[in-house]
């Protein structure tokens, strides 16, 4: 972190001049025209089949409207197991984002506060993990895992989940508590406050923002997380969703409708998050990367 | 007055985790590639044996080859895309805000997702090619000259719209005054692109551009999915073969080597990028934002 870049600082700027009135970009309306279409196609094709019964799929056109429209696809997902992938998805999403806050918080207040060199070289260790791919390591961590007689377990999935999550998050953090002017601190130390005080009453209320940022960030990335479930675990029973419908494709091959419920089901938690909050889903997507 | 510092004890939980559950397998997967291990037993010390063996693996030369293809293709593709993308839906206009959040849907899917989505989309007889007959000569899984290309392209456009994220955030950070000064010296539309925005995305370039490339030379998930490296081995780039060769093959050992390649080559990557275009650190832009 030594080249530091000095930009001027100005508010958000919109880069089209509000008082001038622009002409029409044509180039710019049809580029984005063409790129609905690549867009919206698949995402209508995943909706439209879904609904679909399995004769329709076979003999009808595949970009028209369903004729009889069915919600039968989802109802024989749901009953063929998926139940226990939705819960289990659960489950390893909310114990990774429980283990990451509870590391990040008080570990990105302490790199925010304290001049210890510990703290400074562990900081530096943690940065140098945003650079690490998960892919590159899977061989090692499935050892581990085995190791720690964690293998086919939940726990298995959640352990190194948390721990490729952990580098952007406490960075997001760092960033925030670093913006908290001195001040604050030293009053809260005039008044006597104890450091976890000063997490409790200061830095928590204070960080409400980047925390929602690192919880979405860690949900999402738990939530559709695809290799570690794949190396660690095997069984039905602690099968999550991203490999329930892999699974599905394999021994349902024919049934294309179902699939498309199956996918369609796994993107709906994430869809109703985009809907109620998505300036945070956004910024926590590209959490730690620029902006 | 003494000031009241945390005391290290709380960062040392997220250290010690993030020790054990992601940098020791960084160094671990480095003794591994000297060990002979069939996932099961104990890791056997083998010496450099897999290392001659990767200098004379034709399979691994022909992985790495397809590798160097798609993420010179991949890169090629989502990088002018996104990088228009990203500054046209940093207006803030109506209409473009309605499209943008469109436009970033695929960023909700997982890859199992998508790479299924593309999958159904793209067979033959009951897919798009089924309605579209400008499609239906087109093997874009079957045919192995097309296949890779195919894949390019879905991975494409599951993150082009991340990218665009990044682009969008950085071009909505231009100081405004960059484009009435242009505006004053009677720039047109694309001049104001050209000589205004592109240069001041120059560090979110090189960003994007190392992610998408180490991203490209690790990522497996889609192609797995997508075609399993297949037909033939037409798409098995070379995560993929380490996959195989550790988690099919039983030769974890033999896997760890080309992971540790992959490792060494990722961070070659970003280090050359960074210096060719002096760019120092990931964090220095987001400093005075």
């Amino acid at each position: 972190m030594t080249a530091v870049q000095i930009r001027p600082t100005v508010r958000q700027a919109p880069p089209v001049h509000p008082r001038r009135r622009a002409r029409p970009n044509l180039v710019a309306g049809v580029g984005a025209a063409l790129w609905l279409v690549v867009v919206i196609v698949p995402l209508y094709y995943l909706l439209s089949g879904s609904l679909r019964n399995r004769g329709e799929y076979l003999t009808g056109d595949s970009l028209s409207l369903p004729e009889n429209p069915t919600l039968d696809n989802y109802a024989t997902v749901l009953e063929g197991g998926f139940g226990t992938y939705l819960l289990n998805n659960v489950i390893v999403t909310v114990g990774t984002v429980a283990l990451v806050i509870a590391l990040a918080v008080p570990c990105a207040y302490a790199v925010a506060r304290s001049t210890s060199a510990v703290v400074r070289y562990g900081f530096t260790l943690l940065l140098m993990g945003l650079a690490i791919p998960a892919q590159a390591t899977i061989i090692p961590v499935y050892l581990l895992i085995t190791r720690l007689h964690l293998y086919d377990s939940l726990t298995a999935i959640i352990l190194p989940t948390a721990a490729f999550a952990l580098p952007v998050a406490t960075l997001v953090l760092v960033n925030s508590l670093r913006d908290v002017p001195r001040e604050l601190y030293e009053a809260q130390e005039l008044d006597g406050a104890s450091p976890l005080q000063t997490l409790r009453h200061l830095v928590l209320p204070l960080a409400k923002p980047a925390v929602m940022t690192v919880l979405i960030y860690t949900a999402l990335t738990a939530w559709n997380g695809f290799l570690f479930p794949l190396v660690l675990t095997q069984s039905t029973d602690t099968r999550v969703l991203t490999l329930g419908l892999w699974e599905f494709q394999g021994q349902f091959g024919a049934n294309v409708p179902g699939l498309l419920a199956a996918v369609t089901l796994s993107v709906l938690p994430i869809f109703v998050v985009y809907l109620i909050g998505r300036r945070f889903l956004l910024t926590g997507l590209t959490a730690g990367f620029g902006k | 007055m003494t000031t009241v510092r945390p005391s290290p004890a709380y960062a040392l939980p997220a250290f010690a985790f993030f020790g054990i559950f992601a940098a020791l397998p960084m160094v671990l997967v480095v003794y591994l590639s000297l060990t002979a291990w069939d996932g099961l037993g104990t890791p056997a010390f083998l010496g450099l044996e897999n290392w001659s063996r990767l200098l004379t693996d034709a399979a691994a030369r022909e992985s790495l080859g397809r590798t160097a293809v798609f993420i010179v293709l991949t890169w090629a593709v989502q990088t002018p895309v996104a990088l228009l993308m990203g500054a046209w839906s940093a207006g803030r206009q109506r209409n473009r805000a309605i499209l943008s959040a469109l436009f970033f849907i695929p960023l909700l899917l997982s890859t199992a997702a998508i790479a299924l989505l593309w999958q159904v989309l793209l067979d033959p007889n009951f897919g798009l090619p089924q309605s579209v007959t400008a499609l239906q000569s087109i093997g874009f899984l079957g045919d192995p000259e097309i296949a890779l290309y195919t894949v390019v392209f879905v991975v494409s456009w599951q993150y082009i719209p991340f990218h665009a994220l990044l682009y969008q955030g950085a071009a909505r950070n231009i100081p405004v005054v960059l484009y009435d000064a242009a505006l004053i010296d009677g720039a047109s539309r694309w001049g104001r692109f050209w000589f205004v925005t592109l240069p001041q995305l120059r560090y979110t370039v090189v960003t994007s551009s190392i992610l998408m490339m180490v991203g490209s030379l690790t990522t497996f998930d889609t192609v797995l999915i997508l075609t399993n490296g297949g037909p033939g081995t037409a798409t098995r780039i070379a995560p993929l073969y380490m996959y195989d060769t550790g988690f099919a093959g039983f030769q974890m050992g033999y896997a760890s080597t080309i992971a540790v390649l992959l490792l060494v080559l990722g961070t070659a990557l970003s280090l050359i990028t960074m210096k060719v275009t002096r760019f120092r650190s990931m964090q220095s832009q987001q400093e005075g934002q």
